[in-house]
């Protein structure tokens, strides 16, 4: 059988070595079509007429456009670009093909508010979003969770927050923290605390890896403000007390103010300046932080900060 | 051996043309050509994009039909005829009628891509009375066109090779439709998770990725195509047909002929 | 050297729902063809014929066993060039004419271009059918296709040739035509093997035959000794009203037809069958041996044999 045998064996080289070849090629395809593919994507922008084309798949389609919307975004964010203008396209498509899509509201939540490269930098899209959840699913407590976020992280506006918070606890089903929040938000809003609150709680009700990436960037940044506002409060005392500020953060400790030298969430020691003002020794290093940033520095930083 | 692949891939190419169907398909081809100037009077200031978009559209689908067509009948058919039985009882391996019949498909293809391809830059000329330098990227994305042929000629092959005509219709057409929207199947291998992510993920990769190879779109709006594209799309369908036609034979090599 | 060593060739097909069953289409096969001769398979339709001959040209493989075609393995490419093959009811390429059809098997053949159109001229008028040699094969009548297939089998001037049911689909005139062309080949030193289940047919034609039925071999041999083997009979023809007690009580066989009786009896009894009717004053007309046919060889050889398990 050997001229048969023969046959079978180059074949079956050709056959594995092919596949290989396929696949790898394919993959590097894919880098090079990378940002066109987005773009394409939208192509039609008519939700109806796709919805039409469809032929009534349209839970299939908004699987899709959800999808692409979390992979752009990804992209965008990774390679550092100021433009996010199809994420909210993206995610309207995504939820006016299927409104119950609740993941989608989340997201915008994140990030269709904050500013490049964290997100589309359209807090008032995203509010629009959220209503329009709300709207179609009156009964989902979660949305009222992602509008009251939203308002307080973005908008600022706590008392929307509050009443926000305080329709979601009446929803049934709510979670409990729901009229928590809402308490928190109408008395201690602009608090440590409540803030602390809050991104913990999008951190737990999550499982979307860049919701929850966020979330601890965000816990981070608060711990260092609340660090830099504590510290800043002790030297003030000390320099009520002695009179002169003081020369080093050693000799706070040898003063007694403070026990060992105080580390930022990277490790890094604070920095005691000659003006009594604590700075963060490397601020590329942690994002979103409002305190510790040496003077004229824009706050919050616009750009991504470096890998450790 | 070269010479009778060149027989089997001559004689395949003979009988597909002078198989009447492909005429019908051809002609249906270009009255939509013709349909594509119309509509793009109707829409002002966007002739160009709709005769483009359409024409080339219309290529792809129909090129598609045929290659499925003419593939299943001139391969799957006749096995399941016993036309073969007097072809193989010659020195002819089973796997030089394979390859020769593959390249007799795509020969019929390319033949046919270029008499619909004329019936779209008549098109385009008729309505732009002239032809542009960026049109030259039309041809671009014809190529591309062709490339998918290629590989859904192989796909009809590997299919005959073990299944019944219809089935083995159903089959590559199903893998075209699917083909054309692989990207989002491997955005979906990207978020899966878990061994269904492994299952995910090879599928989507082993799908032919027809939607690499429509950059229809892109050349509707005159934008050039990267020759790195061009080129990782020859290698990419070279080498995915060459999977294939392998497992065609593979499995061509042990089926026992009815 | 044989021209065909048939060795255990066996195939068997799963077949069920859940293929478990196994069918045996071709018992252990042993024969073996010499060169030269004309060999006849018979059997009845599902015997196992068709299979057989679909093994031997690697159409199909076997679940066991192995052959050999003048020496070489079945696989071996050099075997299918010296080999033609017509099947049983053979379909060609729609739109090929006749000599298109030849020119592509030609080429296919490895034939040189040069002598590739004289011998398709030359086969086409063999068969008769240079009148047709333009028109699409669609358009040709079954008996037509058949002598299509015979040119495509003997057009590379094969060493062997295999006919699958060759008379099958053809008028009288044409079946005259297929033996005269298989004798021809005979003639020119070829090897035909040709499977059929018209016995008077393979009686005029082979040299040896085989009887199959359901997938077993049920006897091999000589056509001239298998027809003179079993009875030696004479037939006895003479004028009279009726056969005369003698003659039946030495066991002969009387039919009356006219004024004409013929009886049939044993050849040793022929001497003392003729003193009967010296005695009797019968006028005889003819004393002729009876060659007993090969259909009772075949009709024996179907049936399971005594002893033998049927369908074991």
């Amino acid at each position: 059988m050997s001229a048969t045998r023969r046959v079978n064996w180059a074949a079956s080289a050709v056959l594995l070595v092919s596949m290989a070849g396929a696949v790898t090629t394919l993959r590097a395809i894919d880098r090079i079509r990378r940002g066109a593919t987005f773009q394409e994507a939208l192509y039609i922008r008519s939700s109806k007429a796709l919805r039409r084309m469809s032929l009534g798949y349209t839970g299939l389609l908004a699987d899709i456009y959800w999808t692409r919307a979390v992979q752009y975004f990804g992209y965008q964010h990774h390679t550092s670009s100021t433009d996010f203008s199809l994420l909210a396209p993206l995610l309207q498509m995504t939820t006016e093909l299927d409104p119950r899509l609740l993941p989608a509201y989340q997201f915008g939540a994140n990030f269709l508010g904050p500013k490049p490269p964290n997100g589309a930098g359209t807090p008032e899209k995203a509010l629009a979003l959220m209503n329009y959840g709300i709207e179609h699913n009156p009964d989902q407590w979660r949305l009222y969770y992602n509008l009251g976020f939203l308002c307080y992280t973005e908008l600022k506006d706590y008392s929307k927050a509050a009443d926000a918070f305080a329709r979601g606890a009446k929803v049934a089903g709510a979670n409990p923290f729901m009229s928590v929040l809402a308490a928190r938000m109408a008395q201690h809003a602009g608090e440590f605390d409540t803030a602390r609150m809050l991104w913990r709680t999008t951190y737990e009700s999550t499982k979307d890896p860049q919701i929850q990436r966020n979330a601890v960037e965000h816990l981070q940044a608060l711990r260092v403000d609340e660090d830099v506002t504590r510290l800043e409060e002790v030297v003030a005392k000390y320099h009520q007390q002695s009179g002169t500020l003081p020369a080093s953060m050693s000799g706070l400790e040898r003063a007694g103010f403070i026990r060992g030298t105080p580390m930022d969430p990277t490790g890094r020691p604070y920095q005691l300046k000659s003006d009594g003002r604590i700075e963060v020794q490397d601020p590329d290093r942690i994002l979103f932080i409002t305190k510790g940033l040496p003077p004229g520095m824009a706050s919050p930083q616009p750009k991504v900060a470096k890998k450790d | 051996m070269n010479s009778r692949i060149a027989s089997v891939a001559f004689n395949t190419f003979r009988e597909a043309v002078r198989d009447r169907v492909l005429y019908n398909l051809i002609a249906f081809a270009l009255l939509l050509s013709g349909a594509a100037i119309l509509v793009g009077q109707i829409s002002i200031d966007i002739e160009r994009l709709v005769v483009v978009n359409l024409g080339l559209t219309a290529v792809t689908l129909f090129g598609a039909v045929i290659a499925i067509f003419i593939g299943i009948g001139l391969v799957s058919k006749e096995i399941d005829k016993r036309t073969l039985y007097t072809v193989l009882s010659r020195p002819v391996r089973r796997w030089e009628f394979v390859v020769g019949k593959f390249f007799g498909l795509t020969g019929t293809l390319v033949l046919n891509t270029f008499f619909m391809a004329i019936g779209v830059f008549l098109a385009l000329l008729y309505e732009a009375h002239k032809l542009e330098k960026s049109d030259g990227w039309v041809l671009v994305a014809l190529y591309f066109i062709v490339l998918q042929f290629l590989m859904v000629c192989a796909l009809a092959l590997f299919f005959s090779s073990f299944s019944t005509p219809l089935m083995s219709a159903v089959f590559t057409f199903a893998l075209f439709a699917i083909g054309s929207l692989s990207d989002d199947l491997r955005g979906f291998a990207g978020i899966a998770r878990g061994p269904g992510g492994w299952m995910v993920a090879a599928i989507a990769y082993l799908v032919p990725n027809f939607s690499a190879l429509n950059v229809i779109n892109r050349v509707a709006h005159g934008d050039p195509v990267p020759g790195r594209l061009i080129l990782y799309n020859t290698v990419y369908a070279l080498l995915y047909s060459a999977m294939a036609i392998s497992g065609a034979v593979l499995i061509f090599q042990r089926r026992n002929l009815k | 050297m044989a021209a065909i060593e048939i060795l255990g060739l066996e195939k068997s097909y799963l077949v069920g729902f859940w293929r478990k069953r196994a069918k045996q289409a071709l018992r252990p096969l042993h024969l073996t063809i010499e060169e030269g001769e004309v060999f006849g398979f018979l059997g009845p339709n599902g015997a196992g014929k068709t299979t057989t001959l679909k093994l031997l040209m690697g159409l199909v493989f076997p679940t066991g066993g192995t052959a050999r075609i003048l020496g070489m393995d079945l696989d071996d490419p050099q075997v299918m060039a010296q080999i033609g093959f017509l099947p049983e009811q053979p379909y060609f390429y729609d739109y090929l004419t006749a000599q298109e059809l030849l020119e592509y098997y030609g080429q296919l053949s490895g034939m040189a271009a040069k002598d590739r159109s004289s011998r398709v001229q030359k086969m086409l008028s063999r068969v008769g059918l240079q009148d047709s040699a333009r028109v699409q094969l669609r358009k040709f009548s079954k008996g037509m296709l058949q002598r299509v297939g015979l040119a495509q089998a003997i057009l590379h001037d094969p060493r062997l040739v295999f006919l699958d049911e060759p008379m099958s689909g053809l008028d009288p005139m044409g079946r005259r035509e297929v033996r005269d062309l298989i004798q021809e080949l005979r003639q020119e030193g070829k090897t035909v093997f040709f499977s059929t289940h018209i016995l008077s047919d393979a009686e005029a034609l082979c040299d040896r035959v085989a009887v199959i039925n359901q997938g077993e071999l049920r006897g091999v041999g000589a056509v001239a000794e298998l027809t003179s083997q079993l009875h030696g009979k004479v037939e006895i023809i003479f004028y009279g009203q009726s056969a005369p007690a003698a003659l039946i009580t030495l066991g002969a066989v009387a039919r009356v037809s006219g004024d004409m009786v013929s009886a049939v009896l044993m050849e040793e009894r022929q001497d003392a069958a003729l003193e009967v009717l010296r005695r009797e004053h019968l006028k005889l007309i003819s004393l002729t041996p009876v060659r007993s046919s090969l259909e009772e060889y075949y009709i024996q050889k179907l049936q399971p044999a005594e002893g033998k398990a049927a369908g074991a």
